[in-house]
């Protein structure tokens, strides 16, 4: 069934990220409270939640930004205590105004030592895959909102790392081009990493993504509910109109508190 | 180019003008003329005691660059340094530099060091306000972001917070060399032996009035000069410091 509880993990085989009874404490404000999840080699989580739970919050340090006040992190089984180990992109795109395109793109690499030569030759070869062939040499205010947002996810996905973290990474956009760009997502979803983990506000974006949606609570917030999608794969847009996606919608609505 | 330029002729045959219409005693006013005759007269003298200036002020301009950047510096990355720092590099500023410069010069002598002080002074102000300025204006988020790429403090800094601070500096830059001239000639003016600062003085004791404002425009045109400079200095190293919401 559709909406039948995840297996966390293969018995036995340690998960890819991990969160363990993980709180953070602010200011004196509790955003997170005993937040327990898993993430499995391979899958692609969403992490949904009402605005200011934490869903942010908690990716820091799923990424090592930040430190949890209790609880820990793991990944492969071993503590992840300081950035560098996952791919991380935040909410804007953060393009440089000083590099070209394929400057932007080849940052990642150059920020973890890449000599800057091997590096630029990297994302050159690496923009026809996200469409921005042509554009290497172009300014970042040259480009769309959409192609702004490929150019910032190519820059992470170079660092090759086996697990993506994504911070709404279409959340500035318009409708029309968030569509297009969960479309070719999915298309180059083999070509990201392995493992991804995707923060959205959207549970129609959540749902057509992600093989698991794990909802937050309000703050502060801990797991609500942990919901495997189980649609078929490969996702296309079409799934949006079947009764499988209306009746997981409704369950995760119902779970932010939004209906029922 | 050109408006600038038209506008400079219309305001100096005015002046031509009117100098002769009211039959204005040049000990008074001299005309653009008479100036212009005074500076061709004098000119290898002037253009000796040009360099001076010159030097001076552009190597003040370097010692206040360094200067300003690094107290901008400390100030952003230390809360403590800002603290204590700042009201004193404030209150440098409201110290009137003409009553200091004389002291300067008992301490340093007639050369050039005094002068290169003074232009200092006068210059790494607001260079320091810009540094610590551009700084604070990074997106704390791009730091994040180069962290989770797991860049070492050095790359953070080299790669994002220097061209991110640039905007800013060279806006500090173009204020402060506007500035270096006329510290130079107040650094000549109380004590030196050269320098337009030093013939200065001199013509105006000796009532050479059309000299003194030759002199007046030299200094002008060495200001438009070293301004342009930093501009087109900033055009070839950061063209995109000067796109709007860039």
């Amino acid at each position: 069934m559709a909406d039948a509880r995840v297996n966390r993990g293969t018995v036995g085989a340690k998960p890819k990220l991990a969160a363990r009874g993980v709180g953070v404490e602010k200011g004196g404000v509790r955003i997170l409270d005993g937040v327990d999840f898993e993430v499995s080699q391979g899958e692609f989580v969403a992490l949904i939640g009402p605005s200011g739970a934490g869903k942010s919050t908690l990716l820091g340090l799923l990424a090592g930004l930040e430190a949890p006040s209790e609880g820990y992190v793991e990944k492969d089984g071993a503590p992840l205590d300081r950035p560098g180990l996952v791919s991380y992109m935040p909410q804007s795109d953060l393009l440089l105004p000083w590099r070209s395109v394929v400057a932007n793109v080849s940052l990642g690499l150059e920020a973890t030592g890449v000599p800057k030569k091997v590096a630029r030759e990297r994302a050159a070869e690496s923009l026809e895959r996200f469409g921005l062939v042509g554009f290497g040499g172009a300014p970042p205010w040259a480009l769309s909102g959409g192609m702004r947002s490929r150019v910032a996810l190519l820059r992470t996905a170079l660092l090759g790392r086996d697990m993506l973290l994504l911070d709404e990474p279409f959340g500035a956009l318009d409708a029309l081009t968030r569509r297009g760009l969960q479309e070719w997502i999915l298309g180059v979803r083999d070509e990201l990493a392995a493992t991804i983990v995707l923060v959205t506000h959207d549970v129609d974006e959540a749902i057509l993504l992600a093989d698991r949606v794990v909802v937050l609570s309000e703050r502060p917030a801990h797991v609500a509910l942990d919901l495997a999608v189980g649609l078929e794969r490969p996702q296309t847009m079409e799934q949006e109109t079947t009764e499988g996606f209306a009746a997981l919608k409704a369950r995760l609505l119902a779970a932010l508190g939004v209906l029922g | 180019m050109l408006p600038p330029v038209l506008l400079g002729l219309m305001v100096l045959a005015g002046w031509e003008g009117a100098v002769r219409l009211f039959g204005i005693p040049s000990f008074l006013l001299p005309g653009p003329v008479e100036i212009a005759g005074a500076f061709w007269e004098a000119r290898a003298l002037l253009v000796e005691h040009s360099v001076p200036t010159a030097f001076e002020a552009i190597s003040g301009f370097f010692c206040a660059a360094v200067t300003g950047v690094l107290s901008g510096l400390l100030i952003n990355r230390s809360a403590l340094a800002e603290r204590a720092l700042y009201p004193w590099l404030v209150a440098s500023q409201a110290v009137p530099i003409i009553a200091l410069a004389p002291v300067l010069v008992t301490w340093f002598g007639y050369g050039p060091a005094p002068k290169v002080i003074v232009v200092t002074l006068f210059c790494f102000f607001p260079i320091t306000v810009a540094t610590a300025d551009g700084l604070r204006s990074i997106d704390p988020e791009l730091v994040r972001l180069m962290r989770s790429f797991g860049a070492t403090r050095w790359r953070i800094f080299s790669m994002v917070e220097v061209p991110g601070a640039l905007p800013f500096l060279f806006g500090g830059f173009r204020l402060a060399v506007t500035y270096c001239v006329i510290g130079a000639v107040t650094g000549e003016w109380v004590g030196s032996s050269e320098g337009l600062g030093f013939l200065m003085n001199a013509d105006k004791s000796q009532f050479e009035i059309a000299r003194l404002f030759a002199e007046i425009g030299i200094l002008s045109f060495m200001g438009v000069g070293l301004f342009l400079i930093v501009a087109l200095l900033q055009r070839l190293l950061a063209p995109w410091t000067l796109r709007r919401n860039g």
